[in-house]
């Protein structure tokens, strides 16, 4: 069967099992979008390229899947580079079409032609580029691969225009993936196993942390068993959140800057740390030469190249977290660790009393109240979607997760503007499922004109607007760190109910506490798009918070009784 | 000094991807050699950072993240056979030249060009060596010099091979699925 590359590619993407892509038309990329015109796969037309980089993004994390998006060439595809980095830095899996020019012109500065493979290099798992149509298939077919296996990441496929249009036999067998084959590492020998199993069965104050590894291994049964034999206190990454239930006694919460303190005195108390799937981010260590000091390290990680990057570990089990958790499970003993359960406890309960959520209304509307409203009125059962700042913290904080994939956020490459478009793909990923969109007023205007997208997908998402009329989370670090010099934080917003409604969309403002929860109900009612625009307390800031380079347990704690701003003393 | 031996696909931009890869690593490549192996398609580098065995441990296993690259493997403390190759032009008259050949002849280095005013000599063996012989030309006027940088092999017949390309599919179907919504746990 003879077909055009362009025709090809629409194929391929069909066959390895894209029913959605997301992009943006153009010159080098029309004979892909005439094919697609044909195809059984559903288009989602964004309004700029970063959009469609982080919906395929927010839709491989939603399904656990992959995220296809396409785009053309030139400004299309570099628009798509912050949505490359943000998945290659998450290890989401997507990949990304860009159109090129003509093969007989690459290299000439021909009109709106630029070297993506160059510039994403750094920032993709792989790439290639394409100029001949008899290699669309394959490379469509390895790319998906390579974007799904191992330690997951974004892959980009440059298609000549010329490769687009020329036509041959179109053979699917014949273009299976021909990867070059790899050096297969020996596994992890018994030897190692051995000792790790050494130290997790005679630790006596051990934490677990747990990161977005055992979600993308789907470990998450056989984490709970062993967490749950050998009775390890739990501590997660910002991306681990919803992988063990926050519902459970031995889930501490969030680690690190913005952990709660409890955790973070817990991680540099104990004796043994158990790593599985996360990489020792600077947000989550602090100081490196004070972080856990007195405990030996496990860590189970999938990729050779993150061990011992930032922290030095005792014993390394090299493999995907499900794989490397079944073979010690059944070694596990269950000790008794009352006494090191009870030491958290009691960290715990001095802090308990003093939280946000427990102080009286005082007439201010708290972001983390509100948070803490949408948590309950939803029963923690809704997907959310958070973007950059301190909102992402206090729903980190106060949205407590009991299921994977219930929170989609950017979190290494700390993406503002990441979450309308993330929450469109999560929401064509999971169309049953109720999605909320938590946004600063800073990270929605980055983004905003994505609100076209939902309206012309007809979608149905909540869309929460934390507006504080700063950049938070940066006036935070003026606050404590340069004197309160508010140097380009205070930030002008648009009317976001009337923007909304210019978009056609319904919106409500909420200026008052009382008014949070019936907002929030009227809002889960519609069957549409609804933005909620929450006039919070101005200069409000994150605690605990370790300052950047500071020791785990350094932390700025929260005010006693709670901080009053400026502007009402 | 850290060694380390890549086998690589022979194919444009493999070098580019190596060369990115050390730069995001903040890592300077002392030298680098790439040549055809005795399987088509496939390249041998030989990657000489100078950086700790924990940098280089990062380097290694960052070369087999990248899915050009079949193999990469440290060999700074194995036994092993490394030769550097240099063609150094130095100034020789009538003089100085049979000095120049004394030289040449305690280095095993020999002559490949010879004009009036100059001598272009050869010499491979292991870097010290080069450098050895080209402190001892400097006084002399050396012009020029063209080194290959290093090239290493293990000894003995423990081979250090990368796996050959299965002839049939590799991948299983289960992996290669776009959309699924499954949950696999």
């Amino acid at each position: 069967m003879k077909l055009t590359g362009a025709e090809i590619l629409c194929e391929s993407l069909v066959r390895v099992g894209v029913r959605h892509i997301f992009g943006y038309p153009g010159g080098a990329i029309l004979p892909a979008y005439d094919a697609l015109g044909k195809a059984p796969i559903h288009h989602i037309l964004v309004r700029h390229e970063q959009g469609a980089t982080h919906m395929a993004d927010g839709y491989a994390r939603a399904s656990g899947g992959v995220g296809a998006a396409i785009v053309t060439s030139g400004p299309g595809a570099t628009n798509m580079v912050t949505g490359i980095a943000t998945a290659m830095l998450d290890s989401s899996p997507i990949v990304c079409i860009t159109g090129q020019v003509s093969s007989k012109v690459l290299g000439s500065d021909a009109f709106q032609e630029v070297d993506i493979t160059g510039i994403t290099m750094p920032i993709t798992k792989h790439n290639v580029i394409v100029s001949r149509a008899e290699d669309v298939a394959r490379a469509i077919r390895e790319a998906f691969v390579i974007a799904a296996s191992g330690r997951p990441g974004p892959v980009l496929v440059d298609i000549t225009k010329d490769a687009q249009q020329g036509v041959c036999e179109f053979d699917w067998e014949a273009s299976a993936p021909n990867l070059p084959p790899k050096r297969r590492r020996p596994g992890t020998d018994d030897e190692t196993f051995a000792r790790a199993l050494e130290l997790i069965n005679s630790a006596k104050r051990p934490v677990v942390l747990a990161g977005h590894g055992i979600l993308i291994s789907g470990a998450m049964r056989v984490f709970r068993e062993f967490v749950r034999t050998g009775d390890f206190p739990v501590a997660l990454t910002l991306l681990g959140l919803g992988v063990f239930p926050a519902s459970d006694p031995r889930n501490l919460g969030m680690m690190g800057m913005h952990g709660e303190a409890w955790v973070n005195h817990a991680i540099q108390d104990s004796d043994l740390l158990i790593a599985v799937g996360m990489r020792f981010d600077d947000r989550v260590t602090g100081d490196l030469r004070t972080y856990a000091s007195r405990a030996r390290k496990i860590h189970i990680e999938i990729d050779q190249a993150e061990i011992n990057k930032n922290v030095k570990v005792d014993v390394a089990l090299v493999g995907d977290a499900r794989m490397v958790l079944e073979r010690l499970l059944p070694h596990v003993e269950r000790p008794d660790r009352c006494e090191w359960h009870d030491y958290i406890d009691k960290l715990r309960g001095d802090v308990a009393v003093r939280d946000i959520q427990n102080l009286p209304d005082t007439g201010h509307l708290w972001a983390a109240h509100v948070i803490n409203d949408l948590w309950k009125e939803t029963n923690g059962e809704a997907l959310v979607v958070t973007d950059v700042g301190q909102h992402q913290m206090w729903e980190a904080q106060y949205y407590h997760h009991n299921q994977p994939r219930s929170l989609i956020t950017s979190g290494g490459l700390g993406t503002m503007g990441f979450a309308l478009p993330a929450a469109i793909g999560a929401k064509v990923a999971r169309p049953d499922s109720e999605v909320w969109v938590i946004v600063g007023d800073g990270g929605f205007q980055m983004t905003m004109c994505e609100l076209a997208t939902i309206v012309q997908e007809k979608l149905n998402i909540k869309i929460a607007v934390i507006n504080n009329g700063f950049l938070g989370m940066v006036r935070q670090w003026q606050e404590f760190f340069y004197d309160k010099r508010y140097v380009a934080t205070p930030l002008v917003a648009p009317d976001f109910c009337a923007l909304a409604n210019a978009f056609g969309i319904r919106s409500e403002r909420i200026t008052t506490r009382p008014e949070v929860i019936p907002a929030i109900r009227a809002a889960r009612e519609m069957p549409e798009t609804v933005l909620l625009d929450f006039r919070v307390e101005q200069e409000d800031s994150v605690y605990p918070m370790v300052a950047g380079g500071a020791s785990l347990h350094e932390m700025i704690r929260r005010p006693t009784p709670l901080i009053e701003t400026s502007r009402d003393s | 000094m850290q060694t380390i031996v890549a086998y690589v696909e022979h194919k444009p931009g493999v070098l580019n991807r190596i060369g990115s890869l050390a730069r995001r690593l903040a890592i300077n490549i002392d030298s680098l050699t790439v040549g055809p192996t005795e399987t088509a398609g496939i390249a041998r580098m030989t990657i000489v950072v100078n950086t700790n065995r924990e940098v280089a441990h990062r380097l290694e296993a960052s070369l087999e993240n990248l899915v050009d690259v079949l193999l990469a493997e440290i060999i700074t403390d194995r036994p092993a056979v490394e030769r550097d190759l240099a063609l150094i032009k130095v100034a020789a008259d009538q003089q100085s030249r049979p000095h120049l050949m004394e030289l040449i002849k305690v280095f095993r280095a020999r002559v490949v060009d010879v004009s009036p005013e100059s001598l272009i000599i050869e010499v491979s063996g292991e870097v010290d060596k080069i450098d050895g012989l080209l402190e001892v030309l400097r006084p002399f006027g050396v012009q020029e010099m063209a080194r290959t940088g290093r090239i290493a092999m293990t000894r003995g017949s423990q081979l250090l091979q990368p796996p050959s390309r299965p002839t049939e599919l590799q991948t299983p179907e289960a992996v290669e699925s776009g959309d699924g919504t499954h949950e696999k746990a």
